[in-house]
C-alpha cells in the first residue's frame, strides 16, 4: 500500500486508524474464519473419537490456539502414544511461532502482558494477511483478524466436541487437502517478487528434505533458514 | 482422563511460551534493518514449508497420494481468482472423488 502510493509515507505513519485496519482484517479474514469453524468440528470431532472427553477438546482450542499442533496431540494420544509423545510433538509443531512471533514483534506494542496476549492471537492465517513488503506487518490486521479466527476455532471446535459423530472420517471427505490448499492461498499473494518466490521454493525443500529424518514441525521451523536469501541483497 | 489434562496444560503453557517469547522480550522496539530484510523472506518460506509438507508428507515419509490432485485443483482455482472458500472445497471435493476412483 505503501509502494502504492509513491513511497511518499515513511514506514512509521500509519496509512489508516487502528481501528479501521481491525475492520480490515476482519474482512480480510472471513472466508478463512469459515474455514477454521470447518478445521474445528473436525477437531473436536477426532478429539472425543480419541476419547478426550468434551470439555479438554474446548479448553485446549482456547489456551493453545494452534489447530497443526492440536491435531496431532489428540491424535498421537488416541493412538495410544505416551503423553511425552503427545507434549514433544505438539510442542515442536508450534516451533515456528518462534521466528514468526519475532517478526511480528515490533508491532506488539503496550506493556508486557498485552503483549503476550496479543501475541497468542497470532496463527499462520492471520500472520500471512498481515505481512506487507519490506519485512513489516499491520497491527490492526494482525489482532482483528486474529480475534476472529478465535472465535471460530473455538466454537467450530465446540460444535465438534459436542455435535457428535455426524461427520465421518475426515480423511474420506478430502480434509486433509483441504489444509494444503488454504496455505497455498496464503502463500501465492506473497509470491510478488522473485526472492520471495525462491525463498517459498527453498522452503519447500528443506521441509520435504527432513521430513524424513526430523520428527513433524521441525522440518517447518528449519524451513524459516530459507529466509537467509534477504541476507545477500 | 488424566492424561489428556496433562496434555492440554504443558501444550498450552508451551505454547503461550513459544509464541509469547518474541513479543515479549523484543514488544514495541523496530528491529534492526539486516534482520528486517531477512523476515521479509519469512513468510513465503514457511507457508512454501506448510503447503509442501502438509501436500506430501505423511509422517515420516513422503507419499503422493490423493492430496496432490486436490493441491493441484486448488492451485488452478487460485489461478481462476476463485474465492478462498471455493479453493478449499475444491481441493478436498477432488481428493475425496480421487479416492473414490482410484
Amino acid at each position: 500500500m505503501a509502494v502504492a502510493a509513491g513511497n511518499m509515507r515513511d514506514v512509521s505513519d500509519p496509512p489508516r486508524t487502528e481501528p479501521a485496519t481491525w475492520r480490515a482484517g476482519v474482512r480480510a479474514v472471513g472466508p478463512f474464519a469459515i474455514a477454521v469453524v470447518g478445521f474445528g468440528i473436525s477437531y473436536g470431532v477426532l478429539a472425543r473419537a480419541a476419547g478426550t472427553g468434551w470439555l479438554a477438546p474446548i479448553v485446549m482450542s482456547a489456551t493453545t490456539f494452534a489447530g497443526s499442533a492440536q491435531f496431532a496431540a489428540v491424535s498421537i494420544l488416541g493412538n495410544g502414544g505416551t503423553v511425552a509423545a503427545a507434549i514433544a510433538a505438539a510442542l515442536l509443531l508450534n516451533a515456528r511461532y518462534g521466528p514468526v512471533g519475532v517478526s511480528v514483534a515490533p508491532y506488539l506494542t503496550g506493556g508486557p502482558l498485552t503483549r503476550l496476549l496479543h501475541a497468542q492471537l497470532v496463527v499462520d492465517e492471520n500472520w500471512a494477511l498481515a505481512a506487507r513488503d519490506g519485512g513489516r506487518y499491520d497491527r490492526g490486521v494482525l489482532l482483528g483478524a486474529g480475534v476472529t479466527l478465535y472465535v471460530g476455532w473455538v466454537l467450530g471446535t465446540a460444535i465438534g466436541s459436542l455435535g457428535g459423530r455426524a461427520l465421518g472420517d475426515p480423511a474420506s471427505l478430502g480434509l486433509d487437502a483441504a489444509f494444503p490448499a488454504l496455505f497455498l492461498a496464503l502463500l501465492v499473494p506473497q509470491l510478488k517478487t522473485r526472492p520471495k518466490l525462491q525463498a517459498a521454493i527453498l522452503g519447500a525443500a528443506i521441509a520435504l528434505a527432513l521430513t524424513p529424518i526430523a520428527p513433524a514441525g521441525v522440518p517447518i521451523v528449519a524451513a524459516s533458514a530459507a529466509c537467509l536469501l534477504g541476507v545477500r541483497r | 482422563m488424566t492424561d489428556v489434562w496433562i496434555v492440554v496444560a504443558v501444550v498450552g503453557t508451551g505454547t503461550v511460551a513459544i509464541k509469547g517469547a518474541g513479543p515479549v522480550l523484543l514488544g514495541g522496539r523496530p528491529l534492526p534493518s539486516a534482520i528486517t530484510t531477512v523476515i521479509d523472506l519469512l513468510a513465503p518460506a514457511l507457508l512454501g514449508a506448510l503447503v509442501a509438507v502438509q501436500a506430501l508428507g505423511d509422517g515420516q515419509a513422503l507419499a503422493i497420494d490423493e492430496r496432490l490432485i486436490g493441491v493441484a485443483a486448488a492451485g488452478l482455482a487460485l489461478w481462476r481468482k476463485a474465492p478462498l472458500l471455493v479453493v478449499v472445497a475444491v481441493a478436498a471435493l477432488a481428493t475425496a472423488l480421487a479416492r473414490l476412483v482410484i
